[in-house]
């Protein structure tokens, strides 16, 4: 069975599905994934699937899976890249990917990764402007 | 998919595994390039061949999938046949409502696979099992 | 209605033989039907195309215009009858050309005379209606071929999506929106979302003079599409019209956000993308 890499990219965790992933594969990544949360304490996570031709009910299921999952272990899921015809035809088909958030590329995800992340960082860092004014 | 299909010929695929259902998705989408369907057209058939197969594996424990071209002389098409014999359907109304499962899927499999394709055809019985026929013509 | 091995035999014996009189007459009558709108040499060229074709399928025997062995004669049949559809002629104008070649096999058929003369004539003229009938409808293909590529050209005409603004682009909507339409509309604008890296999308229905079910449906559908691709629309100039019929169809506009104006739309859009570089990204879920 083939494998999604996962890669480290400062605090994000980028992962780009590149292969028409069979249904195991895709619970793999789940599951690869809560690990690497957890192993890295990243906050981010982008899950980029422009070179995706179709997203089904299984793949689907599987981003909402991730999203929820990724938000109990505190980290902010973003899924980008969706073509328009996979967009066109998840809404006809009445998948909504309810709970997870989407850019329309990994720059537009990173930032409102930064900017989620910055929300929490704001008080925190409250004597350090520079660290929540660029976004 | 790299081998030439020869398209005068229906192509079929056994649906017996995970890997079978990515094969039948692979199948479907060089018919439907074959045929010329618009790229949206083509993404809109092969996901729903990926949730048809699927349903072939998961409910009807298995089968096989039946990938041929059609033209009626104005228009050419796909038309996919979908083939198991496991336990049938019981319910064939409940079955195609959105949301409704029986196997802890979203529902969406049969009733939204039908919005995506232009026919959409079932017989299904508890002896012989589930039959779908489903075809998509290019505009 | 095949024409048998002997008659298909004297067939081509008839035009073969005196294949320059036969195509110059053919010529004359045909000129005469298209008025001039076809130089001489040309129509001499196609009718000795065709012509040669005739020939050449009834010499290998049995003529049936169906036939594996009467490729190369449907092939001139639809060649001449493509280039005359496309050239503007009338369907008649165009079968007339066929069925000139009645009026040259009656004279040549007199001629000859014989005891099969009547007989023949009768099976040569089936053939020919045969050939009058496929041209004719070969010429409606092209045609309708025509119509379709016409209709697309204007559908990619009449809907253009504008960039507006660094990171808004907007689509104004002008006349009837037929489901075809606004398919071709909604795959457009998600193209350009991704094309621009644009967040925002405008849809402007000003010049939309009504509203069904189905269109309302369409740009429902646009626009949660664009969320899912992590971009949203605003809509704008909703006419009170139209905003009558959308309430009175029951269709929900849910958290869209509709602006009156495509210059408020605009304005609501830079708002968002104003807070946006002065505080922050605004989180964008779906």
């Amino acid at each position: 069975m083939e494998r999604v890499p996962i890669l480290k990219i400062g605090d994000i965790l980028l992962v780009s599905i590149q292969l028409d992933m069979s249904d195991q594969t895709a619970v793999q990544l789940q599951e690869d994934l809560a690990e690497r949360i957890v192993d890295t304490g990243c906050h981010g996570v982008i899950i980029d699937i422009t070179a995706l031709d179709i997203v089904d009910s299984f793949v689907g299921r599987m981003l909402s899976t991730i999203a929820s999952i990724s938000k109990v272990l505190d980290a902010e899921t973003v899924v980008v890249g969706m073509r328009p015809a996979v967009a066109i035809t998840l809404v006809e088909l009445g998948l909504s990917l309810n709970g997870i958030r989407t850019a329309l590329n990994v720059e537009r995800g990173m930032e409102l990764i930064a900017a989620a992340h910055a929300d929490e960082l704001e008080f925190q860092l409250d004597d350090d402007p520079d660290e929540t004014a660029t976004t | 998919m790299t081998a030439d299909i020869d398209l005068g010929q229906p192509q079929a695929q056994a649906v017996q595994s995970d890997e079978d259902v990515v094969r039948v998705r692979q199948l479907v989408r060089a018919v439907a390039v074959a045929v010329k369907l618009s790229l949206v057209d083509q993404t809109k058939v092969v996901t729903a061949a990926s949730e048809l197969a699927r349903n072939t594996l998961v409910y009807g424990g298995g089968g096989s999938v039946e990938v041929a071209t059609v033209d009626n002389g104005r228009r050419k098409g796909v038309r996919i046949v979908f083939s198991d014999s496991g336990p049938g359907i019981a319910d064939l109304d409940l079955a195609l409502t959105d949301g409704y499962t029986t196997g802890g899927g979203l529902g969406l499999g049969l009733s939204g696979s039908r919005r995506l394709v232009d026919e959409f055809d079932i017989e299904t019985s508890t002896e012989t099992g589930t039959r779908i026929t489903v075809t998509k013509w290019s505009r | 209605m095949a024409l048998s091995t002997e008659e298909s035999g004297r067939l081509a014996a008839l035009l073969g033989e005196q294949d320059e009189r036969v195509t110059t007459r053919w010529t004359e009558i045909v000129t005469s039907s298209l008025r001039g709108r076809l130089s001489q040499a040309e129509l001499r060229r196609q009718v000795q195309d065709l012509h040669r074709a005739i020939v050449t399928t009834s010499e290998q025997g049995v003529i049936d215009l169906s036939a594996d062995s009467a490729a190369e004669l449907r092939a001139a049949l639809s060649e001449l009858s493509r280039g005359r559809a496309r050239q503007g002629f009338s369907a008649t104008e165009t079968t007339i050309s066929i069925f000139a070649l009645k009026d040259v096999l009656a004279e040549l058929v007199q001629e000859a005379g014989g005891p099969n003369a009547l007989h023949d004539y009768v099976a040569f003229s089936k053939l020919v209606d045969e050939m009058g009938l496929f041209t004719f409808e070969s010429f409606v293909r092209t045609r309708e071929s025509l119509i379709a590529d016409q209709a697309e050209q204007l559908l990619e005409l009449s809907t253009p999506v504008v960039k507006l603004w660094e990171g808004v682009v907007a689509v104004p909507l002008v006349g009837t929106l037929d489901s075809a339409r606004a398919q071709v509309v909604m795959e457009r604008l998600l193209q350009t979302l991704v094309d621009t890296s644009s967040p925002y999308a405008i849809i402007d229905i000003t010049g939309v003079p009504a509203v069904d079910t189905q269109v309302a449906q369409h740009i429902l559908k646009t626009v949660v599409a664009a969320r899912l691709m992590g971009a949203d629309c605003i809509i704008s100039g909703i006419r009170p019209q139209i905003a009558q019929t959308i309430v009175a169809l029951g269709i929900e506009f849910g958290d869209i956000a509709t602006k009156a104006s495509l210059a408020d739309a605009l304005r609501h859009v830079l708002r968002l993308t104003g807070v946006e570089t002065a505080r922050r990204q605004p989180r964008r879920g779906i």
